[in-house]
């Protein structure tokens, strides 16, 4: 199998945002079964005085290098996967995601992240998240191993 | 060097390969006994039973474990202390058939969310010491052991042939099977028994099995380890870490067993059925944090694993070289943590159990190998870890490449580096004083530096060489002491105080002398002188932290009952203070890491639904911890004259160790012992050197009468039987036995302070028998 040389990333339009958090529903749907949203979704969008942000996985892949089991991998259409029936729970991506992407909910031991399925988008009534895509060398990151660094 | 995110498919190490005939291997295997067993689960991180195996009757049984047991054993070494009790008799050695092995886990062991869970303590009695001896381990045998149901592992008995025990937790299948065929050298035993016993063919599969063996040098020495294996998905190798002190590899292979293989099905992050997993993920996320966002800037655990305290330790003049006379040395940098980074292979999470992101336990893949049976293959060399470092400092070894290749043949041929390297840096020191030469040591030149010598040892060694240099060198310093005593080759004062043994144990791999509290965190421990009970150096010597006896003594009695408690529970103790919260200094007791000492709190309790408080882990370790030393003594040990250290480890034995710390020694003449200046310049070193000794044998004299005191023991070092009942120890018999030997200290006048106490000083306590 070729290597995937691209990604699909979230981009978030914050100005077309308004706060609805349909996405985070949708995304919770498709992990948990659920519509409830926050700490069930991987995406989360955060009130910023008076706009909004979007918390989510980058795809930049790190902590593909931390799991001890092989269980998070990069999947043909670029996007870091990981697989629960492999997943053996052990938090290293949660704990060393450096901006919190990778998430845990308390319904499973298994953390869960952005897939960039796109679910969120079609949801969002404003049209504030797009999927685009990017080079992967041109975000890919490493785990930190070097001295002094 | 790849640069991260390989797939773990495609990663190669450059390893020789080697093609095997399993299928005629695995035909070769004759199945002795086979049992099946029903799975049940775990409840809150106990399987509630242990198997118990016994090679010569063949008998396979299960033995519950009772909630009294839990309550004061806790389990992991106190199971195992506690299934020895039943089993053993006072004058149980090493080979006899009674004599067990016995590995045990801990009802935090295979917990994954908290960095350091996957420890195994294995127990026996030492061919070193003819005491227990207790060993942590990392690996994946414990977790497996536990998720195939069972909270220890006992074998008592002898095969008559060698033997492979088959636990297989996926099936609920325990077989004894003969093992003609397969190597017993770790490297390639744990790699063929791996592919011959994973399900499937393929690597997922072969991350379910694991492997303890021991090779060639444990079956002909009595410095065995017990290797442990834990598969490595990406670089397709078994890899192992060492259950390494007291040799139990001896014992294993006494027993005739050549590997025991456990293996299980799928498991996931609370295989353990912990009470409260949403505690345990909330609190071992906050540790990985802990470690991703401070490691760099604290250990560098994670980049260059133990061995970032070679550099640490020889700037202040603890890293033992040649022999311990000197605490560094100039050729130091070449072994360096740098110069083991440059080796390393990155970018593959390297702990030993998993979840484990301390990830400690590094590796260099390719190594050609230079000597031996496996001369030009390319292997993978665990380590090496700063203990195997600090060996190579001792027996002068200055060259990363020979540190590797040392550190290669130890691990196959199953012996622990630390005695080993420290054994043969003695014989090293007395072949400089010509105590030992050419011709006693069956033509090997075992002078300092020489890596070919020291090699040519552990192959002659392997090979069950018959001369009597390496029957008698492969036992350990204390047979040698006894042997060049014999001999009358050398100055009995100078053997018995240069050869680092307490116990019948080698030295691991610190210099002690200029810190009191740590000659007695060697001196005052179970299972002989090693520093997992205490490591008091820096608050010590450093920071002067424990000025006083009184100091010392809460230091000796707070810090091995701590650190007893992770073996109790099959945890790894670096978590705990190789990394720090951001703000630990600024707590009341930095040395206690309060916030991570409350993390084992949430932890204990978040597992096992219980309710306990930081006070109670201590309580948990005391009842241990008692209980061992009192079945030493049981053992006719474990007592003031047991715990006797050689001067080596307390102050300069020689001249020139006396000169190269000149000024400091003469300093303490003056200001200790108020010598004037002036007859200390008048003074000859041999002189000086008596001074000092005498001085420093009354100090540790005092440090043990303090020690003692603190930890409820009479003057000559026996738990009490008040003290044990406090502790709910109240089994009749162990009490009736302390007394008696109470009694009989008592008649012999052993009863007494071991220090000599001056008009101004005053021993631990006035009233002489405060322990009735």
């Amino acid at each position: 199998m070729d290597k995937p040389k691209t990604v699909k990333i979230l981009k978030f339009h914050p100005e077309k945002c308004n706060g609805c958090l349909d996405c985070e529903r949708a995304c919770s749907q498709i992990h948990f079964k659920t519509d409830e949203g926050g700490d069930k979704s991987a995406i989360r969008i955060i009130k910023d005085n008076k706009s909004f942000k979007m918390h989510v996985c980058d795809q930049r892949g790190l902590c593909i290098d931390m799991c001890p089991v092989g269980a998070l991998s990069r999947r043909k259409h670029g996007t870091v996967w990981l697989d629960n029936d492999i997943c053996i729970g052990c938090q290293a991506c949660v704990g060393f995601c450096p901006i919190g992407a990778m998430r845990k909910s308390e319904a499973r031991i298994e953390p869960f992240k952005c897939i960039s399925c796109g679910a969120c988008v079609r949801a969002c009534p404003n049209d504030a998240l797009d999927l685009v895509q990017v080079k992967i060398s041109d975000i890919k990151d490493v785990v930190y191993y070097k001295q002094g660094a | 060097m790849s640069e991260g995110q390989i797939p773990v498919e495609e990663y190669e190490t450059g390893n020789t390969k080697h093609k095997w005939e399993l299928k005629k291997i695995k035909s070769a295997h004759k199945v002795i006994h086979k049992s099946s067993y029903k799975k049940g689960k775990i409840e809150r991180g106990f399987a509630n039973r242990t198997l118990y195996i016994n090679l010569t009757t063949k008998e396979i049984k299960e033995k519950k474990v009772t909630e009294e047991m839990k309550k004061k054993f806790t389990g992991g070494r106190g199971f195992g202390l506690k299934l020895m009790w039943d089993s053993i008799d006072p004058s149980t050695r090493w080979n006899n058939d009674e004599n067990e092995l016995i590995i045990t886990t801990g009802p935090l062991c295979g917990v994954t969310q908290y960095p350091g869970s996957g420890k195994s303590l294995c127990l026996s009695v030492s061919p070193a010491t003819n005491i227990i001896c207790d060993c942590n381990v990392g690996g994946f045998f414990g977790p497996y052991l536990k998720f195939s149901g069972f909270d220890a592992l006992e074998i008592q008995g002898k095969a008559k042939e060698d033997v492979v025990i088959v636990i297989d937790g996926e099936n609920g299948r325990i077989t004894i099977e003969t093992a003609p065929l397969e190597e017993t050298n770790t490297h390639l035993l744990s790699e063929q028994l791996t592919h011959i016993y994973a399900t499937e063919d393929n690597d997922k599969s072969r991350q379910k099995v694991s492997v303890v063996s021991a090779g060639k040098g444990a079956e002909n020495s009595w410095w065995g380890c017990l290797n442990f294996s834990f598969y490595d998905i990406r670089r397709k190798v078994p890899r192992i870490k060492q259950a390494g002190r007291g040799g139990l590899g001896t014992v294993l292979r006494d027993k005739r067993i050549k590997a025991i293989v456990v293996k299980v099905g799928r498991f996931t992050g609370v295989s353990n059925n912990p009470a409260d997993s949403i505690k345990l993920a909330e609190v071992g996320t906050k540790l990985h944090r802990e470690i991703r966002d401070l490691d760099r800037y604290q250990c560098n655990m994670r980049a260059v694993g133990t061995a970032h305290l070679v550099e640490i330790m020889n700037e202040y003049d603890l890293l033992p070289c040649e022999n311990y006379r000197f605490g560094c040395f100039p050729k130091a940098s070449k072994v360096f943590s740098a110069e083991f980074y440059k080796y390393f292979t990155k970018i593959i999470p390297d702990g030993c159990w998993h979840g484990c992101t301390m990830a400690c336990a590094k590796t260099v893949d390719g190594f050609t190998v230079k000597t031996g049976p496996y001369k030009g293959q390319k292997v993978t060399v665990d380590g090496p870890e700063y203990e195997t470092v600090g060996a190579c400092a001792n027996m002068s070894i200055w060259d990363p490449e020979w540190v590797l290749e040392f550190n290669f043949y130890c691990d196959t041929y199953g012996i622990d580096t630390i005695s080993t390297g420290t054994a043969i840096a003695f014989y090293q020191e007395m072949y400089e004083y010509g105590i030992l030469n050419k011709e006693r040591c069956d033509g090997i030149e075992l002078c300092f530096g020489n890596s070919d010598a020291v090699l040519e040892f552990l192959h002659k060694m392997a090979n069950a060489d018959k001369s009597e240099f390496i029957k008698v060198a492969s036992k350990g310093i204390r047979r040698v002491k006894n042997w060049i005593i014999k001999n009358s080759w050398g100055d009995k004062y100078l053997i018995e105080e240069c050869g680092m043994e307490s116990k019948g144990l080698e030295y691991s791999e610190y210099v002690t002398k200029e810190s009191l509290a740590m000659q007695g965190g060697y001196g005052l421990t179970l299972k002989g002188p090693q520093h997992d009970e205490a490591w008091l150096i820096f608050m010590d010597m450093v920071n002067n932290a424990i000025p006083t006896f009184q100091d010392k003594a809460e230091a000796l009695h707070y810090f091995p009952m701590w650190r007893t408690w992770f073996g109790l529970n099959g945890l790894c103790k670096l978590p705990w203070n190789d990394i720090e919260p951001a703000n630990n200094a600024e707590t009341d007791e930095p040395a206690k890491v309060p916030e991570h000492v409350q993390n084992y709190v949430d932890y204990q309790n978040a597992v096992t639904g219980w309710n306990i408080k930081k006070e109670d882990l201590i309580l948990q370790s005391e009842r241990c911890y008692n209980w061992q030393r009192a079945m030493n003594v049981w053992m006719g040990r474990g007592q003031r004259k047991d715990d006797w250290i050689p001067y080596r480890s307390m102050g300069p034995v020689t001249k020139l160790e006396y000169l190269s710390r000149k000024e400091r020694y003469d300093k303490q003449l003056i200001e200790k012992l108020n010598i004037k200046n002036k007859e200390v310049e008048q003074m000859d070193v041999k002189e000086k050197i008596n001074k000092l000794y005498e001085h420093r044998q009354n100090q540790y004299q005092k440090l043990m009468d303090a020690v003692y005191y603190r930890r409820g023991w009479t003057p000559n070092g026996i738990p009490t039987p008040k003290k044990m009942k406090e502790l709910g120890m109240d089994n009749k018999e162990m009490l009736n036995i302390l007394q008696q030997k109470i009694n009989e200290d008592e008649k012999a006048g052993l009863n007494l302070w071991g220090g000599k106490y001056n008009k101004r000083e005053k021993p631990p306590c006035n009233d002489l028998k405060y322990w009735e």
